[in-house]
């Protein structure tokens, strides 16, 4: 056993092979080691949610997983949502809507209301503020974040019955 | 949820500016046999880590400073949840989301159903496990309180064997269990409750997913208007998960709802709450008999097995 780990997994997509120390988190991992700079890292001990990421399907906190401990996972972050189009609506409404003010937290904001809107694709303005209750926004108020998320939750439904 | 004073301690200790854990190595185990050898190995310096979810920040705080993590994520078959003859039990390493999903808990156990969706937020819920949020044991904590209340039953293993303990056994204090240094929690089972049986669990916290300031697991067998065998288990209200049993013999004499104002009354005698990060001493007395008459009038309108 020693203080660094070989691991392979998939980033984006991509397999990624690397050897890490063992205490390195994900985010650093993710911004220091790959260079994907859109996770942020916060708080850095669960509070904050800036480093919300995706891994093997579900959202986590990038601050509280460990590299190592991601051999055969499948982790994707904003780069690779932005970059696959999945929430390309999900950006324009917070863009139309000034949903971002410094933009720190919007990336662990947009993964998480992606994962809502996979979940439960018409949630009521009280489950999306629930959903989102662990993402910090010190800028908007999260008014206008609710109603960006509401407005796609809309016309994601609108689209889907026509 | 852990103070901002802590970042002080980390960087006198480090030098570093922020949060970072410190140098460790890691072990990833396949087997119970594989945790076994390296927590005799390594003994105190050892950690197991399953969602992670509290040991990352106390390590990121330097709270805890092992030299060894043994990760059991990947072991096979802890994370199940089933039905066995009528009994419920949970792997050791189900995670909070699943567990909030799974219909067999709802049907079995609604309290532990009412009990998740307050476990901090989504992201957490999806990693952390339902036997780690019992061996971290902290008192503010949902599910330890839910343990006591449902009579559950804990599994722990080490090479030495398996043995059977009593949620009530288990918890001893601030963070301490009887969880032995080699040991580890496999499962819990949860008896199935008797006909009749409603459930209530509610908390009050200052932003939605913070820490309990108190919250109470709640259920009782109905007959006509009145609670057989009532147990009402308080969290965020001491070191452990606190059982208010005179207050619940009080609602025992009588019909259920001209009860509330006697058992709000006896609770002087079950809880003294200490103040802490989220509310002083006076506000979580006063708190705890606000959450105790919710939730006999859940008890008393809620359908049979849920208050939901």
């Amino acid at each position: 056993m020693s203080e660094a780990v070989d691991i392979r997994l998939a980033v984006n997509g991509e397999p990624v092979a690397r050897r890490v120390p063992v205490r390195q988190n994900l985010v650093d991992f993710l911004r220091e080691e790959l260079g994907l700079t859109g996770t942020r890292a916060g708080c850095e001990h669960g509070v904050c949610g800036a480093c919300t990421v995706r891994i093997d399907g579900a959202i986590a906190r990038a601050c509280l997983v460990f590299a190592a401990q991601l051999d055969g996972a499948e982790v994707v972050t904003i780069e690779g949502l932005s970059d696959s189009g999945e929430i390309a609506d999900l950006q324009a409404a917070f863009h139309e809507r000034n949903a971002l003010q410094c933009g720190f937290c919007t990336a662990g904001i947009l993964v998480t209301a992606a994962e809502l809107l996979r979940d439960n694709p018409r949630p009521s303005r009280s489950e999306i503020r629930d959903h989102l209750s662990g993402n910090y926004c010190r800028c908007t108020g999260y008014h206008a974040i609710v109603d960006a998320v509401e407005a796609v939750a809309r016309q994601r439904s609108a689209k889907g019955a026509s | 949820m852990l103070s901002c004073t802590a970042r002080g301690a980390n960087r006198c200790a480090d030098g570093e500016e922020t949060l970072k854990a410190p140098r460790l190595k890691y072990f990833r185990a396949r087997s119970l046999d594989d945790v076994f050898a390296a927590l005799a190995a390594h003994g105190d310096e050892a950690k197991v880590i399953a969602g992670g979810q509290s040991l990352v920040p106390a390590l990121n705080m330097r709270l805890l400073e092992p030299r060894l993590l043994v990760d059991i994520n990947v072991l096979p078959g802890l994370g199940l949840i089933e039905e066995r003859e009528g009994r419920l039990r949970i792997g050791a390493l189900a995670r909070h989301a699943e567990v909030g999903r799974s219909p067999l808990v709802a049907r079995l156990t609604p309290l532990i159903r009412q009990a998740i969706p307050h476990i901090a937020h989504p992201a957490i819920r999806n990693r952390g496990t339902f036997g780690g949020s019992l061996a971290q044991a902290d008192p503010a904590a949902e599910l330890p309180a839910c343990a006591v209340a449902l009579d559950a039953v804990l599994h722990l293993a080490s090479r030495r064997g398996e043995r059977r303990i009593a949620a009530r056994d288990f918890f001893k204090g601030l963070y301490e269990t009887a969880l032995a240094p080699d040991e580890i929690i496999t499962a819990i089972d949860i008896p199935p409750p008797a006909p009749g049986t409603r459930m209530a669990f509610l908390e009050l916290a200052r932003r939605r997913g913070d820490y309990a300031m108190i919250g109470i697991a709640a259920r009782a067998r109905i007959e006509g208007d009145a609670a057989r065998e009532a147990r009402l288990v308080f969290f965020g209200a001491g070191a452990k998960p606190i059982e208010a049993g005179t207050a619940a013999a009080a609602l025992g004499q009588g019909a259920l709802l001209d009860r509330i104002a006697a058992a709000q009354d006896a609770l002087a005698d079950d809880l003294d709450p200490l103040g802490d990060l989220q509310a002083d001493g006076a506000t979580k007395r006063h708190l705890a008999r606000v959450l105790l008459a919710r939730a006999v009038r859940a008890l008393a309108t809620a359908p049979e097995r849920d208050a939901a």
